[in-house]
């Protein structure tokens, strides 16, 4: 039995039947199934979980929920773990974390003690002198860095998303949040319950609320009783709602696993966080949140500690005291900050055990243990103004405190979704203002400053009402109170209204300082006032500069106080100020939970199993994949000479499924095709085809391919591979403007094709269609036609992209196999290859035609690539027009020309400078050595004064050689263009 | 409810103060209280003596997209033009903190752009030429290299986008935003610059083509010069002196991690998988990714940024899944079709332009606030900046560096 473990009647989420051990810091410990890390340690009498940022100080249990810095800890890989939310495993292997040396010995301590000569702003002010002292400093500070670490050899293992809609989603699983879920079910909503605790019932699982806690566990089951058995009631367990998107769109971690949730209406139940007070050393282990205690009480059957003194600013407080003398935890003292003696039920019920009340006092310091490591006692005195005491402290031995100084809401998912957080003066405390809440929002409970637990209920269902409304279901009755019929002894169980629990100032200085206000970050009253006084005096700045609020717990037990803190300082009023913006995640993510399963699409043509039995080498298009060549690595350059030359002389086949297809159709069809790109289309022919070229508005190259006008008005067209997307959104996105008659279509993958290019490809083609003639008088140069291909159903196209006779047959996707293989067949006493993208590559490169993306750039004008042809000059509009236009009268920068190497030259890469003297003139964008030519050959950019046939110029190597290139005509091969008119 | 008492305070000099009371004239008038803006008022009054002048906020100090920036600088830029640009200003950075008497913790970690296509390794190797050429620090590395430079990568060839070399920029560098405009500020404040937060300005006075006054919420202020500086707000602002920006408005969101240990020394940014990532002094991962698919002027974020940023940095980095991402937020990105800025001279006289920032605008800080200072005081255009005037674009003579932006947008 643990040395702090309590009786069997507390501790409702244990299973005591299952012991379990786990190491922490280098030793091990028993616990029980249930347990968190937190709860297993302090049963064992362990207090310091963790060391603090900056300090490296002690830390323990703050609030017990996860809500803190206080606890992190590293498990294995994974850093910066909770560990008063994780529950342990049996042989789970726990260590501390920014820790230099042990837990128990950290000699980053000495950081505390010198803390004098660390102000807020200090590394702004310091290390930078002399010049060059920084480069020294740097790296020892980045040493001190950060908390958990990461192991670099992990390999987090992929989990799944899940998608889940709801008519009203309700998050957060306390009174409220029941109250509001049964209500809309009512109603006929389909409704979904987040909650992130393993039981329902929010703080009715620890909070004590009155004097006889058998009522509060009733009312718990009751509630639970209502919503959980019912049938439009869906509940989300143990899930942490972490962000509030537009559109209700709410991510939450679910055990393993992200869920995506789209809600017509929201309730936000989000309850509060308890808020601790600022005093010296109120970051000792042994000093916490009553509501921390309660939990280890409750939840973990953990005594949190044998002498207590709790310190309050309201009635829940003494629910701490009364929990805590009944746990067996010896309660000396009650110090509460208010002035008046306070009379009811509760504080009676205390006073009857004994405990001393001390009206209008403070905790004004906390005693240390040896190396701050534990609680010694408190420093207790009257409170004599704000934030000032009388003077007269008197010590009293405890090793736990308890603090019940307030609250702050949980609005962080409100905000998220657009809400804004006031500090309201009168009651002390941060309100959501309803007026700026997100559509179809609702909030209830103590976020919505509703802390009387009967008025909390009553609150949630009328938000759940409200939600069932906004959801349209519309309930014919006002709201009843949920169970107002069944238990209504319970509702009135409570004392009915109460003073706001909040103390507006639980703040007290102390010369020696150590108060913390932000634990994260070991900021001091000091630091926030310093910031203010530097001039950094907004709260953004505030923040900012010193940090404050930045760390894990991101401002849950800061933000509020800090607020007081710096407005004062500032000397300005608090009341309607905002605390700085809160945003998502609400709880921190797992990067692998964010990612899912990773999809990273890749498409196959219909052929790709072709291309692999014959030992195709494939390579990257877009998404696709496609043959490189069709060779052993080894023998890539030769191979691709080869294919090119089979093209050349012979017959070759490529697949060229992946250029991007589209179907423009309706009567508007050729004056769309007009605007979009810079040829003429309103006169081309039916069955002919025509180059299309599209620029954007600065008449920037950013596609080309192919249209084929397959009826008056019918458009087919080819794109780039990739440039498709890019096209289709584009196209979509101008006609929503133009609102022209036409419909277009991404028929990409519904079709495959091939070109079947060479001097014999007519042989072939002649073997296997009826209804296509393809000699030259039946099907000339450009023109379009369709019929059967070996008895599939084609769109052939007479284009020449290699410069030889060739055919572009395009078939429906689930054909293409069938016509690659038909080719191949008949082919085969032709000797047909198969080539791939290096050899088109080349093919082309030997004509001299552009790649779109390789041989121009994001501002190449069509004059500039020697495609001025392709504007038709009368049209009155393309886009890009205008821009093409103004450029055409200042006379061009650059030019694209073609150019050749001696045989002997060093050859240059691609993307390599060319030059004009010393300047920089363009760059080699295309290059390759050409069988056909037996030369090398490529394509540069170079100044407009560089294009003379026969100049040279030179291209700068990688290794700053210089290459001597001469401007050659274009195309390099067959410039009359004889062969691909055949 | 108790009497207010004020705590006790030591009183260190003020670095600045954001709410003094505005005057009737100055002679020069800066919208845009962020870090361009608070650069060009500090190195006016630094370099040319030019004090009377005011640097207007609507909100807090630097609360824009200084604010929300990740922070990188670098000059591994594709245009001669750019990349002087730029490689002033990294030069500028790396002083900063002793000229102006501030640590901005300035950081040389190395800059990565990784290339995963063959497309994007013929830009790198096109981006090293002209860095080289130039006289910046940038080379072409392939894997074997890499691996030395940041072994932690994953440079697998089994995975869907394999990594087939990067572009290495050892100069690049990060630093703390925000201090780069609190340094600026302070320096700026200390010579005389006035700077007023929570100051909005409605509207312009033009007389005869001329810029002679601004309107504020607080009031109406005569002035002899106007800069507008307000990146994510430019179009806007500019609408007010009657001039149409060729700027298209995108949200551009980051997020960080928690604080972990160091792991990661240099800069990685992959444009193929639209992730870029370098860790902080404190220790966080520092991450964004493209901008947002579609104009919008809204600094909300979304859970889809988060998710394909992950799903890409995992790629990268498999062993950071369990690792937790913290905050994340938005800025907005005013985008050029050119992926240059605009600086300069405007139809309007007197009134003189710092925008279309995109997603570049925290690495030219420095040189920005240099070069305007010098044009607001001399009324000379510097060399520098003459290739971004904003009259380029009616001639369509664009600095095309969109090759050379952070991430593929």
């Amino acid at each position: 039995m643990n040395a702090m473990r309590l009786a069997e009647t507390y501790g409702a989420w244990l299973d005591r039947s299952q012991p379990l051990t786990f190491r922490f810091d280098g030793r091990e410990y028993t616990g029980c199934k249930g347990d968190t890390i937190a709860s297993a340690l302090m049963a064992n009498g362990v207090k310091v979980i963790s060391r603090s940022f900056k300090y490296h100080r002690p830390r323990g249990v703050l609030s017990m929920a996860g809500q803190d810095g206080n606890t992190l800890v590293q498990i294995g890989a994974e850093p910066n773990v909770r560990a008063d939310l994780r529950l342990i495993d049996d042989g789970m292997i726990v260590t501390a974390q920014n820790v230099f040396g042990s837990l128990e010995n950290d000699y980053g301590r000495i950081l505390d003690i010198f803390s004098r000569f660390l102000p807020v702003g200090f590394y702004y002010k310091t290390f930078y002198k002399p010049r060059g002292a920084w480069k020294f400093w740097e790296p020892v500070i980045r040493r001190m860095a950060g908390l958990g670490k990461i192991d670099v050899q992990a390999s987090p293992e992929r989990t799944d998303k899940q998608y889940r809609f709801a008519d009203v989603a309700v998050i957060g699983g306390g009174p409220a949040g029941l109250a509001a879920a049964f209500q809309a079910a009512e109603a006929g909503a389909d409704v979904i319950l987040i909650d992130e605790n393993r039981r329902l019932g929010g703080s009715l699982n620890y909070a004590r609320h009155q004097p006889d806690y058998e009522q509060v566990v009733a009312l718990r089951e009751t509630l639970v009783r209502q919503v959980q058995p019912h049938p439009n009631v869906s509940i989300l367990g143990n899930a942490t709602c972490t962000g509030w998107f537009d559109d209700n769109w709410l991510a939450a971690l679910v055990e393993n696993r992200l869920v995506k949730l789209r809600a017509k209406s929201v309730v936000a139940a989000t309850g509060s966080f308890e808020q601790p007070a600022v005093f010296r050393n109120n970051d000792l282990p042994g000093v916490m949140l009553g509501s921390a205690a309660q939990r280890l009480i409750r939840l973990y059957g953990v005594k949190p500690g044998r002498k207590a003194v709790v310190l309050t600013a309201n009635d829940d407080g003494y629910g701490v005291a009364l929990d805590l003398v009944e746990a067996g935890t010896q309660v000396d003292v009650v110090v509460d900050m208010r002035a008046d003696e306070i009379r009811t039920e509760l504080v009676a019920a205390v006073k009857g055990k004994g405990v001393r009340i001390l009206p209008g006092h403070m905790v004004y310091e906390a005693g240390p243990g040896a190396g701050l490591r534990s609680l010694k006692g408190v420093y207790i005195d009257a409170i004599a103004d704000q934030g000032k005491i009388a003077g007269r402290p008197s010590f009293i031995e405890c090793d736990l405190l308890c603090m019940s100084v307030g609250y702050t809401p949980a609005a962080q998912l409100l905000c998220h979704a657009g809400a804004r957080l006031e500090y309201d003066e009168t009651d002390a405390m941060l309100k959501v203002n309803e007026e700026t809440l997100g559509e179809n929002a609702v909030i209830a409970g103590s976020v919505n400053a509703v802390f009387d637990l009967d008025a909390a209920i009553k609150d949630g269902a009328r938000a759940g009402h409200v939600a069932a409304g906004l959801a349209g279901y519309a309930a014919s009755d006002p709201a009843p109170a949920p169970g107002k019929a069944k238990m209504p002894d319970m509702l009135e169980m409570n004392t009915g209204e109460r003073e706001p629990p909040h103390h507006p100032w639980p703040i007290f200085s102390h010369p020696k300082g150590k108060e913390f206000v932000d634990f994260d970050e070991d900021l001091q009253i000091k630091d926030i006032q310093q910031s203010v006084a530097e001039g950094y005096d907004d709260l953004e700045l505030v923040k900012r500069y010193s940090t404050v609020v930045m760390g894990p717990s991101q401002g849950r037990q800061s933000a509020l106080n800090n607020l007081r803190i710096a407005t004062q300082a500032a000397k300005r009023p608090s009341h309607g100020l905002s605390i700085t913006t809160q945003r998502p995640p609400f709880y921190p993510e797992p990067i692998r939970l964010l990612a899912g399963q990773s999809f990273q699409p890749m498409r196959r043509t219909a052929m790709h199993h072709r291309h692999l039995e014959l030992d195709a080498q494939m390579t990257s298009a877009g998404h696709w994949q496609r043959p490189a060549c069709y060779a052993p690595p080894e023998k890539r350059r030769q191979f691709i000479e080869q294919e090119a030359l089979a093209v050349r002389n012979n017959v070759g086949l490529i697949d060229v499924s992946t250029l991007g297809k589209l179907e423009i159709r309706g009567p508007d069809a050729a004056e769309f095709m007009n605007r979009m790109y810079t040829f003429a289309y309103t006169k081309q022919p039916v069955s002919r085809s025509r180059y299309v070229l599209m620029t954007d508005e600065t008449g920037a190259i950013i596609d080309d391919g192919v249209a084929c006008r397959m009826g008056p008005e019918h458009f087919y067209v080819t794109t780039t591979t990739g440039g498709i997307d890019t096209v289709y959104r584009s196209m979509l996105r101008w006609n929503a403007q133009w609102r022209l008659n036409v419909d277009i279509a991404n028929v990409t993958s519904a079709f495959a094709a091939v070109n079947l290019a060479g001097p014999k490809s007519r042989e072939i083609l002649q073997s296997l269609t009826d209804d296509v003639d393809p000699s030259q008088a039946g099907f000339a140069y450009m023109e379009v036609r369709t019929g059967h291909v070996a008895t599939i159903p084609a769109r052939l196209l007479r284009v020449g992209f290699t410069g030889e006779l060739g055919y572009e047959i395009h078939v429906p996707s689930s054909q293409g196999e069938a016509l690659w293989d038909a080719l191949m067949s008949v082919g085969k006493t032709l000797e047909i290859r198969p080539f791939g993208v290096e050899a088109q590559r080349l093919l082309r490169l030997e004509k001299g035609h552009i790649i779109v993306g390789q041989d121009t750039d994001g501002l190449t004008i069509p004059q500039e690539v020697n495609l001025t042809w392709a504007i038709a000059g009368k049209k009155p509009f393309f886009i890009g027009k205008r821009a093409i236009d103004v450029l055409s009268t200042q006379g061009l920068y650059r030019q694209l020309v073609g150019f050749t190497l001696a045989n002997d030259a060093p050859m240059p890469e691609e993307y390599n400078l060319t030059l004009q003297g010393e300047e920089i003139a363009g760059r080699v964008t295309s290059i390759a050595y050409s069988r056909s030519l037996e030369q090398s050959i490529g394509l540069a950019y170079v100044l407009s004064d560089q294009t003379a046939a026969g100049s040279t110029f030179k291209i700068k190597l990688s290794n700053g050689q210089r290459v001597d290139a001469q401007v050659a005509q274009l195309p390099f091969y067959d410039p009359e263009g004889q062969r691909q008119e055949l | 409810m108790l009497k207010k008492s004020s705590l006790p305070l030591s009183l260190p000099a003020r670095h600045f103060s954001g709410q003094g009371r505005l005057k009737s004239r100055y002679d020069v008038v800066i919208i845009g209280g962020g870090g361009h803006g608070l650069a060009t008022a500090c190195y006016l009054a630094g370099d040319y003596g030019v004090t009377d002048v005011a640097v207007l906020e609507k909100g807090y100090l630097a609360g824009g997209n200084t604010a929300r920036n990740t922070t990188i600088i670098r000059s591994n830029y594709l245009t001669p033009e750019g990349v002087a640009f730029y490689e002033e200003s990294r030069k500028l950075f790396a002083g900063l903190s002793n000229k102006l008497d501030f640590n901005v913790l300035y950081s040389e970690r190395g800059h990565l752009t990784l290339a995963h296509t063959d497309a994007a390794l013929r830009t790198a190797r096109w981006r090293a030429e002209v860095n080289k050429h130039l006289g910046v620090d940038s080379e072409l590395v392939f894997p074997d290299e890499i691996a030395k430079l940041c072994p932690q990568l994953n440079l697998s060839p089994d995975v869907r986008y394999p990594i087939l070399g990067a572009l290495y920029h050892p100069p690049g560098a990060i630093a703390r935003h925000d201090a780069v405009a609190w340094a600026y500020a302070r320096r700026a404040a200390a010579l005389g610059v006035e700077i007023h937060t929570q100051t909005e300005v409605t509207g312009l006075k033009i007389e005869n083509g001329k810029v002679t006054g601004v309107k504020t919420r607080r009031g109406d202020i005569a002035c002899g010069k106007v800069l507008q500086a307000v990146a994510g707000m430019s179009s806007e602002v500019a609408r007010m002196a009657g001039i149409k920006l060729p700027v298209k408005t995108i949200p551009l969101q980051a997020c960080v991690s928690e604080p972990v240990k160091p792991f990661l020394d240099p800069i990685i940014v992959s444009g193929s998988l639209h992730v870029y990532v370098s860790q902080s002094a404190r220790g966080e991962l520092v991450m964004g990714a493209a901008a947002d698919p579609y104009p919008l002027y809204s600094t909300r974020s979304t859970l889809e940024f988060k998710e394909e940023l992950m799903m890409h940095l995992l790629e990268l980095f498999p062993f950071v899944g369990g690792l937790k991402i913290l905050r994340q937020w938005a800025g907005m990105a005013d985008m050029t079709p050119d992926f240059s800025p605009v600086m300069g001279l405007t139809p309007v006289e007197n009134y003189y332009i710092d925008a279309g920032w995109g997603t570049w605008g925290f690495k030219a800080t420095p040189v920005c606030g240099k070069r305007l200072a010098e044009l607001i005081a001399t009324g000379e255009v510097p060399e520098l900046i003459k290739p971004f005037e904003l009259a380029r674009f009616h001639r369509f003579q664009q600095v095309g560096e969109r090759g050379a932006a952070a991430v593929g947008h």
